[in-house]
C-alpha cells in the first residue's frame, strides 16, 4: 500500500513538473537580454522589452523556481542599475543567500547589497543568514559576508553580530582580518558605543606584515581616534601609536623596489597617504606627539619623487600633516614652500590640491601665504573653473588693507570676466572686504558701483539699502556720488539695483546734480527736465521691476521741492494714480493727496534724509524711528482720523502688515539684535521701506482705518495725573508693570513705562519686549533699558512705549515676551485688557 | 569615506553605480543624472576634481573622476579621503579590469557587470579602501571565479541540461551543411583477412 502511495506521488510530482515545462519557457540568459535591450531604438522601446522581462521575472519568483532565481537576480540587478524599479527582488536576494551554493550567495550579497532599502523586516531576516555565513568554513563566503554587513548592516545588525566581526578581526587569515577592520569601522559608525569592544583587537594589528590588513588597521584607528578623545588619548600614551607609526613610514620610504606594493615607483603610497592622516589627527594639538613625528616628517617632504601623480598625493598629505600639528616652523616654512611649488605646476590637479590647502592654512600661516599672492591671482585667469572657484576663495582669504586696491582691481577685473556662476560670491565677496578694508569712502564708493555696474543683477537684494546708507554718510561726496550714478543711468538701466540706488541719491540730492557743482571731476550740465526725462523713462520702460519704479516715483516726488518744475512732477504723479501696479498707485494717490490737501507740509516731509547711524543690518528699523520721531505731528495731521471712510481703502496697508488676523508687533531692542528680528520687520516694512525711503506713507506709522469693533466713549475727562499703575503680566517670576503718563502736549498720546523685574534666583538674558495694539492705535516702542534683568528683584527692565489714540478707544494690547533663562528660551504672548480708564479717556 | 562609485558612458549611460549610503532608487539615478552633466561638460585638459552636486550631500563632497576613452570613472567622496590618492585608486581600479578582462573595453562592463561588481568589493568595502595591490586582488577575485566554476560543474549539470532541452531551437542546427567540393574518402582501410 505504501509503496503504491509513493508511486502515485511520484507520478504526480513529475506530472507538475512536466506542466511548468510546458507552460513556462527558460528564462533568458543574462547575456541575452542585455543584447536584446542593446537593439532598442527609443527609450520607450527599451522600456517596454524590461517591462516585458520583469513581468517573466516576478512570475518566476512567484512558482518559487530555484534553478533560475540566481539568474533572474542578475538580470534585475542590471535592470536597477539602468535605473528600473527592481526592489520587488529584495525577498529573492535573502532566499539566495540562504542557499547553499556559492554562486548562489555571491549573487545574493550582490543583490542586498544594491537593492536593500532601510526595511528592518528584510534586516532581520539577514542578520541570521550574516551570522552563519561569518561562521562557514570556506573564507570566501566569510568575506561576503563582512562585505555585506560593512556596506548596509543596520544599527540592530551591527549590535546582534559585532561579536563576530570582533573574532575575526583576531584571526590570522589576512583576507578576512582587513575585511573585518572595515567592518569594525562600519559597526562603530552605525553603534559608536560599541568601540570599547574592538579595542583589545587592535593591540597587535600594527604588527602585521600584510599590507591590505595595515591599511584597513589604520582606517579602523583612525575612526576610533576621530570618535573619541578618550580613545585619542589612550592610543597617544598607553599605545605609544605613534613610534608604531614612524616605524612602518620609515620603513615604507626606506625599502626600496618591492613589485608587490609598488606604485609608480613609490612603496604603497596609499598607506603612505593613510598613516599621514592618522599622524595628522594624533599630532594635532599634542606637543609630544608632534616632536615624534617632525623628523619623518621632513624626510618624507624632502625624500619622495615628485615626477608623478603618486609622489606628489604623499607630499601633499605631508604638507596637510604639518600645517595642521604642532610643528616646527622650519619645517612649516618648508611646507608652504612645497605648495608653493605646486602652484607652479602644470598638472592642474596639482595645483588645485595648492590652492585648497593654501586655503586651510591662511589663517595661521597668513604672511606665508601672502607670498604666493601673485601666483594665486594668476590662478583666477585658468580656464578650468574648479582651479578658478579656489583661487577667488583664496583670492578674497588675502585681502587686507595693505593691498585692498591691487587685489580689488583683480577681483574687480574677474568679475567682469567669469562666468555667471561666479557673479554672485564674487560680488558679495568683494563688498565684504570692501566694508572691511576700504581705504576712503569715494573708493569704497566707486567699487561698489562698479560692482552693481558689471554684475548688477547677480548682487544680494540687501546691496542696495547699504549702498545708500554708505552715500549718505558720506556728506561730502554727494554731489560726485549722484553725478557718477547719473552718468551710470544714461548709459544703461538694466542694472535693476544699480537703477535703484541712483534713483533714490537723484531724488535726494537732484539739486546738487543740476547746480553741476563738483570738484572733482569735470561736472557735467543737466537741466531739471533732463533729470525728469530719465526719471520718467524709468517709470515706463519695460526693464524696470515695480521696485525699481517705485524708488523712481518716489525721486521725482522728492525732486518736486528741490527742482522748480513742480507742476510737471504734479502731472507724472497723477498719472500713475491709475497704475495698474497696486503699490505704485499707491504712492502716486499718496503723493497727489500731499500736493493736494497737506501741501503746507510737503517740503517739511520730503526734506533729506538724515544721517543714518552704522550699524550693519538694522538700517531699516533706525529709519523708520527717525521717521517717526521727526514728524510725530505731521504723521497725525496727514490722515486726519477718517473713521467714516471704507474699510476696504485700507486693505493694501492691511496688506503689507500681514492681513487682519495679524496685529503688527513692533518692538526695538538694543543694538545687539538678533539678526531675524530684523528680518520680522523687514518683511513688515515691505521691499519699498528698505531703502530707507523718506516717503511719508512709512507704513509702520500708518494709522489705520480698521475699527476694532470697540466703540468710543466720548467723555472728555480731564487728563489727570497721578494714573494708578498696573500690572501686566506676573508669571514664571517674571513680573511687568506699567506706569502711565499723559502727554502734556497732545493728550492723544499715552506714554505708558514698563518695568519688567525678576524675582527667581537666576537672571533673564535676551529679553525682548514686544506689544502690538488694535489698528486703531499707534504705537511706538522705545529702545529698552536693557536686555537683561537681575535676579531677585535686583534691578529692571525699563521701556517706554508712546500710544497715540486719537479716537480715544479703549486701551488694549498684546503683548510677546522672549528671553532666556536658566539656558533655555522661553517665549509668552498675553493680552493686556485691564488699562486704568484714564490711561486712554 | 567613498559616498559612491559611478561608471558611466559619454552619452550618460550608466555601466556601473554602488552607492555606499542609502539612496532611494528615484534619487540614485538622478546622482547619475546629475554627475554626467556635471563632468561631460568638462574639458579633458581641466583637473580632475568637482565640487559636489546638489544631491550626494552639498559642498563637502567632491567629484573624482578620470575620463578613459568611452567611459567616465567618478568616485563621490568626502573629505576624508586624499583627492590625489583617489586619483591613483581609480587608476589601479582601471588598471586591475584591464588584467581580468585582458584589454578592458565598455563591452566588458555592459555584459560582466556582476564581475566588474566582484573585483570592486575586493578593492573598496563599505566606502573605504581594502586593498590597493592588484595582483592580490586578482587572486582573489579568480579564486571566488574558480569556486563559482566547479559548482556550476557538479550542482549546474542537472540545471543546465535542463535548459539545454528547453533551448533546442531546432532552426539554429545549421541545415545545410555545405561541405562544397571536399569529397569525403573513406580511407583504406586494412582489409580483414
Amino acid at each position: 500500500m505504501s509503496f503504491l502511495d509513493a508511486g502515485i506521488e511520484f507520478a504526480f510530482s513529475f506530472d507538475q513538473l512536466y506542466d511548468r515545462l510546458q507552460s513556462m519557457p527558460a528564462p533568458i540568459r543574462l547575456r541575452e537580454l542585455i543584447r536584446t535591450i542593446r537593439t532598442a531604438r527609443t527609450q520607450a522601446e527599451e522600456r517596454e522589452m524590461i517591462q516585458k522581462e520583469c513581468a517573466a521575472i516576478r512570475s518566476s519568483f512567484r512558482e518559487e523556481d530555484h534553478t533560475y532565481r540566481c539568474r533572474n537576480v542578475a538580470k534585475l540587478l542590471y535592470m536597477h542599475m539602468l535605473g528600473y524599479p527592481a526592489h520587488f527582488g529584495q525577498l529573492e536576494c535573502l532566499k539566495l543567500i540562504a542557499s547553499q551554493k556559492f554562486t548562489d550567495k555571491r549573487i545574493g550579497y550582490l543583490g542586498a547589497m544594491l537593492l536593500l532599502d532601510e526595511r528592518q523586516d528584510v534586516h532581520l531576516l539577514m542578520t541570521n543568514c550574516i551570522k552563519n555565513d561569518l561562521n562557514h568554513s570556506t573564507q570566501y563566503v566569510q568575506g561576503l559576508a563582512l562585505c555585506t554587513l560593512g556596506c548596509m548592516g543596520s544599527a540592530e545588525m551591527c549590535r546582534d553580530l559585532a561579536g563576530e566581526v570582533e573574532k575575526l578581526l583576531k584571526t590570522s587569515n589576512s583576507y578576512l582580518r582587513k575585511k573585518a577592520a572595515l567592518c569594525a569601522v562600519h559597526v562603530i559608525r552605525k553603534v559608536p558605543e560599541l568601540m570599547e569592544m574592538f579595542l583589545p583587537a587592535t593591540k597587535n594589528l600594527l604588527s602585521e606584515k600584510n599590507h591590505g590588513v595595515l591599511h584597513t588597521s589604520v582606517v579602523l584607528l583612525t575612526e576610533m581616534c576621530e570618535r573619541s578623545p578618550d580613545m585619542l588619548a589612550h592610543f597617544r600614551k598607553n599605545e605609544k601609536l605613534v613610534p608604531q607609526l614612524v616605524r612602518i613610514l620609515k620603513n615604507l620610504i626606506m625599502s626600496g623596489y618591492s613589485p608587490e606594493h609598488d606604485v609608480s615607483g613609490i612603496s604603497d603610497p596609499f598607506l603612505q597617504v593613510r598613516i599621514l592622516r592618522l599622524l595628522r589627527i594624533l599630532g594635532r594639538n599634542d606637543d609630544d606627539s608632534s616632536e615624534a613625528m617632525n623628523d619623518i616628517l621632513a624626510q618624507v617632504a624632502t625624500n619622495t619623487e615628485t615626477s608623478k601623480n603618486v609622489g606628489n598625493a604623499i607630499l601633499y598629505e605631508t604638507v596637510l600633516t604639518i600645517m595642521d600639528i604642532k610643528s616646527e616652523s622650519g619645517l612649516r616654512v618648508l611646507a608652504i614652500n612645497i605648495l608653493g611649488r605646486f602652484l607652479l605646476n602644470n598638472d592642474k590637479n596639482i595645483r588645485y590640491v595648492a590652492l585648497t590647502s593654501l586655503l586651510k592654512t591662511v589663517q595661521t600661516d597668513h604672511n606665508a601665504v601672502q607670498r604666493h599672492r601673485s601666483t594665486i591671482v594668476d590662478c583666477l585667469k585658468d580656464l578650468d573653473v574648479s582651479i578658478k572657484r579656489r583661487a577667488m576663495e583664496l583670492s578674497f582669504a588675502l585681502v587686507n588693507g595693505n593691498n585692498i586696491r591691487g587685489m580689488m582691481k583683480e577681483l574687480l577685473h574677474f568679475l567682469d570676466s567669469c562666468d555667471p556662476e561666479f557673479k554672485a560670491d564674487c560680488a558679495s565677496g568683494i563688498f565684504l572686504a570692501a566694508e572691511k578694508y576700504a581705504p576712503s569712502k569715494r573708493w569704497h564708493i566707486d567699487t561698489i558701483m562698479r560692482v552693481l555696474t558689471t554684475a548688477g543683477s547677480y548682487v544680494r537684494d540687501d546691496c542696495v539699502p547699504n549702498l545708500i546708507q554708505l552715500i549718505t554718510n558720506s556728506v561730502e561726496i554727494h554731489s560726485y556720488t549722484v553725478q557718477r550714478l547719473y552718468k551710470a543711468l544714461l548709459d544703461d538701466i538694466s542694472q535693476q539695483p544699480l537703477v535703484q540706488v541712483s534713483s533714490w541719491c537723484i531724488g535726494e540730492y537732484g539739486d546738487l546734480l543740476v547746480s553741476g557743482q563738483c570738484e572733482e571731476e569735470e561736472p557735467i550740465q543737466v537741466t531739471e527736465d533732463e533729470v525728469l526725462d530719465v526719471l520718467e523713462g524709468l517709470l515706463a520702460s519695460n526693464l524696470s521691476s515695480p521696485v525699481t519704479r517705485g524708488y523712481a516715483l518716489t525721486a521725482v516726488m522728492k525732486l518736486s521741492t528741490r527742482f522748480s518744475s513742480v507742476n510737471r512732477i504734479k502731472k507724472v504723479v497723477s498719472v500713475y494714480g491709475s497704475s495698474i501696479d497696486v503699490e505704485l498707485q499707491q504712492r502716486a494717490v499718496e503723493y497727489n493727496a500731499l500736493f493736494k490737501k497737506y501741501d503746507h507740509m510737503r517740503s517739511a516731509l520730503l526734506e533729506r534724509m538724515p544721517i543714518m547711524e552704522k550699524t550693519a543690518t538694522n538700517g531699516p528699523t533706525e529709519m523708520v524711528q527717525t521717521n517717526g520721531e521727526a514728524e510725530p505731528s505731521g504723521l497725525e495731521s496727514k490722515h486726519p482720523p477718517s473713521i467714516t471712510q471704507p474699510a476696504s481703502q485700507a486693505n493694501d496697508l492691511l496688506d503689507l502688515l500681514g492681513g487682519n488676523d495679524v496685529a503688527p508687533v513692533i518692538q526695538t531692542t538694543p543694538a545687539a539684535k538678533p539678526a531675524s528680528a530684523g528680518g520680522e520687520l523687514l518683511d513688515l516694512l515691505g521691499d519699498l521701506s528698505l531703502s530707507g525711503d523718506p516717503a511719508p506713507q512709512v507704513p509702520v506709522s500708518q494709522p489705520s482705518f480698521l475699527l476694532d469693533g470697540v466703540s468710543s466713549q466720548p467723555l472728555f475727562n480731564d487728563v489727570a495725573a497721578g494714573i494708578p499703575p498696573m500690572t501686566a503680566y506676573n508669571k514664571n517670576g517674571l513680573k511687568i508693570e506699567f506706569t502711565f503718563e499723559r502727554s502734556n502736549t497732545n493728550p492723544n498720546i499715552a506714554i505708558i513705562t514698563i518695568h519688567a523685574s525678576n524675582h527667581t534666583e537666576t537672571e533673564m538674558t535676551n529679553f525682548v519686549f514686544q506689544a502690538a495694539v488694535p489698528k486703531t492705535f499707534q504705537l511706538q516702542l522705545l529702545s529698552p533699558s536693557s536686555n537683561v534683568i537681575p535676579a531677585l528683584n535686583q534691578g529692571a527692565v525699563t521701556q517706554v512705549i508712546k500710544i497715540l489714540n486719537p479716537q480715544k478707544h479703549q486701551l488694549r494690547m498684546r503683548i510677546k515676551l522672549t528671553y532666556t533663562h536658566k539656558g533655555s528660551p522661553l517665549q509668552d504672548l498675553a493680552e493686556v485688557n485691564s488699562f486704568p480708564p484714564q490711561s486712554w479717556q | 569615506m567613498i559616498k559612491a562609485i559611478l561608471i558611466f558612458n559619454n552619452h550618460g549611460k550608466p555601466r556601473l553605480s554602488k552607492f555606499y549610503e542609502h539612496y532611494t532608487e528615484d534619487t540614485e539615478q538622478q546622482i547619475i543624472r546629475e554627475t554626467f552633466h556635471l563632468v561631460s561638460k568638462r574639458d579633458d585638459n581641466v583637473c580632475n576634481f568637482l565640487e559636489g552636486g546638489m544631491l550626494i550631500g552639498g559642498s563637502d563632497n567632491k567629484l573624482i573622476y578620470r575620463h578613459y576613452a568611452t567611459l567616465y570613472f567618478v568616485f563621490c567622496v568626502d573629505s576624508s579621503e586624499s583627492e590625489l590618492g583617489i586619483l591613483d585608486l581609480i587608476q589601479v581600479f582601471v588598471e586591475t579590469l584591464d588584467k581580468c578582462f585582458e584589454n578592458v573595453c565598455e563591452l566588458d562592463l555592459i555584459f560582466h557587470m556582476d564581475k566588474v561588481h566582484n573585483i570592486l568589493s575586493e578593492m573598496v568595502m563599505g566606502g573605504m579602501v581594502l586593498e590597493t595591490n592588484m595582483n592580490e586582488i586578482i587572486t582573489q577575485v579568480d579564486a571566488q571565479n574558480k569556486m563559482e566554476k566547479s559548482e556550476a560543474g557538479i550542482a549546474g549539470a542537472p540545471a543546465r541540461a535542463v535548459s539545454a532541452v528547453k533551448n533546442m531551437n531546432l532552426p539554429e542546427i545549421p541545415r545545410n551543411i555545405n561541405i562544397g567540393d571536399i569529397s569525403i574518402k573513406v580511407p583504406n582501410l586494412p582489409s580483414f583477412k
